[in-house]
């Protein structure tokens, strides 16, 4: 394979990595639906409905992280083993916090439960608020840089052969110590709480739960903006980490993310697209009371925008997840990629990504004909969380 | 920072991996085997019409999807343990490893989690076609995940397929359907599969003897024992069937595993099979002289008829396999462990002068090291390994294990042709012995199937990559203190889970089918 058709190759699975990472932030609205549920459900019945729209969903949000995780694998190994390796904790607590939520929804009203009830559905509000702040924070390192070394010399030091390693003992904790970190952390929770009132407009036809929704929606989208303007303007503002194309050195570039932007401006219109798309979905849902679409919008928004923000992270010879310790240990989508055959045949099956999505799609459709109302959580004959 | 490797993280490390793996096992199979069941039974509804069976699917149905989310909650934190415990691994073989890991998330993941919301949610939302589609598909889905799992756990145990360039420092794939297609894969993709059917089928004819047992739902309970017998039956033959292949395919690419697998210390030609016997829990090493059994009964020639598909064949021990000197099957006199462990220390030296050379542009010492590399890189792994007694697993860990797998897989199939047969006499719902007995063997499947992963797992240490990686230098740098924590954290966790779903299982069926006719 020739030089070009790798580094066409390396771009096109951080394109993918990155529409994954934007479609995972979209189906965070499962999260926020979540983090809302005592908040929007007042009654026994209305909570029923909350649970019963998200808990349709929820495998798709987790199947999604997976997938991620895996594609992230299979492309980028070298991100895989640096980062689940270092940044242990926010991983771990990332992990535990998804297991509470996968039994949540089938268990919560089950006889025989052990924990109640109520404990369940507390399970599926640490989901909702942990996930995305501490997945916000993990995608915020892109940015922001982690401290680790990698030195592939190390696997022939018989007595540590290990080449990934991090600098601070709190394996990655410290990232939430970042004021940029934080920002996105905070940015992704409200964003997906905002989303999730939008899903729940659109998914259950009760008005007591829509006007509470939608009432919601402006203060939320008042923590929302400032968060994510915050991390937006800071990011044009900072210095970034630019690779050496020739040599793959990594240094310091003032405005590179801007820079970025500017030199690639499909991507800057991706995202201006992806920003407009959110705001108008959020904006008219609060001034057209009987508009339910909200969530399309905003949804298709969110996936643009966070794709954009992905690839100006790592194209444009930019180093992906800078490392703070050792400049040059940073990882660029050259030098953690996967081999140019890997990169090859994962491609070809990348090929069934728009047949998955189909499927998705028609089932999502047919699922969903039917909004989810009171009647049919009373009804005896179906499956009801 | 770490200096050395600390062997409290690997033994913590690797505690982790097994406590999830052995939780993720306790959930996996009964999915993979209820799923065919009820999608079964939700066939010969769709054909027939009598709605009877709709409503015997829909029952398994819902103690299928109780039992599907907390497999999903394991394996997710299985997944992601590759990177968070094993990250020297994963970037050591990441270039393979994770391709099946991303085709399962794209082709298998996405249809189980589609497709089962139709499977629930669907029935009075789509044509009984579709929904009986969605019903096979989630299964497949499942089934297509444990396929690419598979897949690379056997890779790991016949690393095919690959070659290591010392310019990235990480092996490389170089042919795909080398990995995906080897006989260790699909071997190993049958036999476990058909171990989940048999879980599946053990418990419903159980579950279904306890309803007889109490003397009500007869007619569900005849019917699903019906299905369950056959299908278990099936499934157990066709288990010994690969469980065979298995084991030769072991005795071709990891014979000291057969070795402990067999108890062998002492190899030769003719050699006969364990069937029954006790450990002498004196012998500590291979290299004293007690005798390794207390007691035994053995099959003449037996084990050299299934390593070697000869009864003459030579099949090595496990004292043989450190000493070498035997000749091979490929005509080779065997290297030692000592001869073994010198060419690997050569390998990685020969890796790090060929990184110095190529850093001072010297192309011709380059060379010179890289040739060196790949002549010894067989045994790259080796180069690690301080003792050649740490090549040797746990062999009474592996041994016994091996013989409860066994010997639980023969009852399987006595107990699925009594099952089927007094059913078939229509005895079956008179014959209260055989009812607790069906009933006491639902944990049996369990067992099984946890020894059988304890062979394959615990059987290749101290592999993991097989002579190519050690488990101890797959780890992730850490504070052993920060992996105790979390393995504490999930224990708490899984155990209270695995309570809980426990208890809501035995809620669901002492209400019974007809008395939750709807999922």
């Amino acid at each position: 394979m020739d030089n070009s058709t790798y580094i066409f190759l390396q771009h096109y699975w951080w394109f993918l990595v990155s529409l994954l990472g934007g479609l995972l932030v979209f189906l965070l609205f499962v999260q926020g639906g979540q983090s809302l549920l005592f908040t929007i459900g007042k009654t026994e019945l209305q909570q029923k409905m909350l649970l019963n729209s998200t808990g349709r969903k929820w495998e798709f949000t987790f199947t999604t992280l997976v997938t991620f995780g895996g594609a992230f694998f299979a492309s980028f190994p070298l991100f895989y083993s640096t980062s689940f390796g270092g940044a242990y904790w926010v991983w771990m607590l990332l992990l535990l916090c998804f297991v509470l939520q996968a039994v949540s929804y089938e268990y919560q009203a089950k006889t025989g439960n052990l924990l109640g009830k109520k404990t369940y559905r507390v399970f599926l509000i640490i989901n909702g608020v942990l996930a995305p702040i501490l997945l916000g924070t993990a995608v915020g390192t892109f940015f922001n840089g982690a401290e680790f070394v990698v030195n592939k010399e190390h696997l022939t030091d018989i007595s540590m052969p290990v080449i990934s390693a991090w600098a601070t003992p709190w394996h990655g904790l410290e990232a939430a110590f970042v004021i940029g970190n934080l920002c996105l952390g905070i940015a992704l929770f409200s964003l997906a709480r905002l989303l999730g009132l939008l899903y729940f407009i659109n998914n259950i036809d009760d008005e007591e739960i829509r006007t509470r929704c939608r009432k919601r929606l402006l203060p939320e989208t008042i923590v929302f903006l400032p968060f994510f303007l915050a991390f937006v303007i800071r990011l044009m503002l900072i210095d970034g980490f630019a690779v050496n194309p020739e040599t793959g050195e990594v240094f310091m570039r003032p405005y590179k993310y801007f820079i970025n932007l500017v030199e690639m401006p499909a991507v800057l219109a991706v995202l201006l697209v992806g920003v407009v798309g959110v705001l108008f979905g959020i904006g008219k849902s609060i001034y057209v009371r009987t508009w339910n679409q909200g969530i399309w919008f905003a949804g298709a928004g969110t996936v643009l925008t966070v794709l954009a923000l992905l690839l100006c992270a790592g194209w444009n010879d930019t180093a992906y997840y800078p490392s703070l310790v050792d400049l040059q240990s940073s990882l660029t989508i050259q030098n953690s990629c996967s081999s140019p055959f890997t990169l090859k045949v994962m491609s070809f099956v990348s090929i069934l990504i728009p047949f998955v999505v189909a499927y998705i799609f028609y089932a999502w459709r047919v699922i969903d004909l039917r909004k989810i109302d009171r009647a049919e959580m009373q009804e005896e004959d179906g499956h009801v969380y | 920072m770490i200096e050395s490797i600390d062997t409290s993280l690997i033994d913590w490390s690797r505690a982790q991996f097994a406590l999830t793996a052995m939780y993720h096992w306790l959930f996996v199979p009964l999915t993979l085997g209820l799923g065919v069941i009820q999608a079964i039974m939700e066939t010969i509804y769709y054909r027939t019409g009598n709605e009877a069976w709709k409503r015997y699917a829909q029952f398994w149905m819902k103690l299928f999807g109780i039992n599907f989310a907390i497999g999903v909650a394991t394996g997710l934190i299985l997944e992601f343990e590759f990177g968070t415990n094993w990250s020297n691994y994963s970037w050591f073989v990441g270039d393979i490893f994770g391709a099946p890991l991303a085709i399962e998330g794209i082709v298998a993941f996405f249809m189980e989690a589609t497709f089962i919301a139709v499977m629930y949610f669907g029935w009075d939302k789509v044509s009984k076609r579709f929904h009986l589609a969605s019903t096979w598909l989630t299964i497949a889905g499942a089934t297509l995940s444990a396929l690419w799992i598979l897949i690379a756990n056997a890779w790991m145990q016949y690393p095919a397929g690959m070659s290591f360039n010392p310019d990235t420092v990480r092996n490389e794939m170089f042919d795909f359907w080398a990995v995906a297609l080897s006989p260790v894969a699909l071997n190993k993709f049958l036999h476990t599969v058909l171990s989940g059917w048999i879980v599946g089928s053990l418990f419903v004819v159980g579950v279904s003897c306890w309803y007889l047992l109490r003397n009500r739902d007869r007619a569900f309970a005849l019917a699903s024992i019906r299905v369950g017998a056959l299908f278990g039956l099936v499934a157990s033959v066709l288990v010994a069937w690969t469980g065979d292949g298995s084991a030769y395919q072991v005795a071709q690419k990891q014979p000291m595993k057969l070795a402990a697998m067999e108890g062998l210390y002492e190899g030769g030609e003719g050699v006969g099979l364990v069937a029954v016997g006790l450990l002498n829990p004196e012998k500590t090493s291979y290299q004293d002289d007690r005798n390794p059994f207390l007691f035994e009964v053995q099959i003449p020639k037996f084990l050299s008829l299934l390593a070697e598909r000869d009864a003459d064949a030579y099949v090595p021990g496990i004292v043989n396999l450190i000493e070498g000197g035997y000749t091979t099957r490929e005509g080779a006199i065997a290297l030692s462990a000592e001869e073994k462990i010198a060419r690997g220390k050569l390998a990685i030296q020969a890796l790090a002068d060929y990184r110095k050379a190529v850093k001072a542009k010297d192309a011709e010492a380059a060379g010179r090291y890289k040739a060196t590399l790949e002549e010894h890189f067989p045994y790259f792994g080796y180069g690690y390994v301080k003792d050649p007694a740490d090549l040797v697993p746990p062999v009474g860990l592996t041994f016994y294990s091996f013989h409860i797998m066994v010997i639980l897989g023969g009852f399987f199939i006595l107990l699925f042709i009594l099952a089927l047969v007094w059913e078939r006499r229509g005895k079956i719902a008179g014959s209260r012995w055989l009812q607790y007995v069906c009933l006491c063997s639902i944990p049996l499947g369990y067992i099984a199937g946890q020894a059988g992963w304890i062979v394959a797992e615990v059987g290749r240490q101290p592999w993991a990559i097989q002579d190519i990686l050690p488990t101890g230098a797959a780890i992730s740098r850490l504070d052993p203190a920060s992996v105790q924590t979390t393995f504490f954290l999930f224990l708490l966790l899984f155990t209270i889970l695995l309570i809980a779903e426990v208890r809501i299982m035995v809620k669901a069926i002492q209400k019974g089918p007809e008395a939750e006719p709807n999922v």
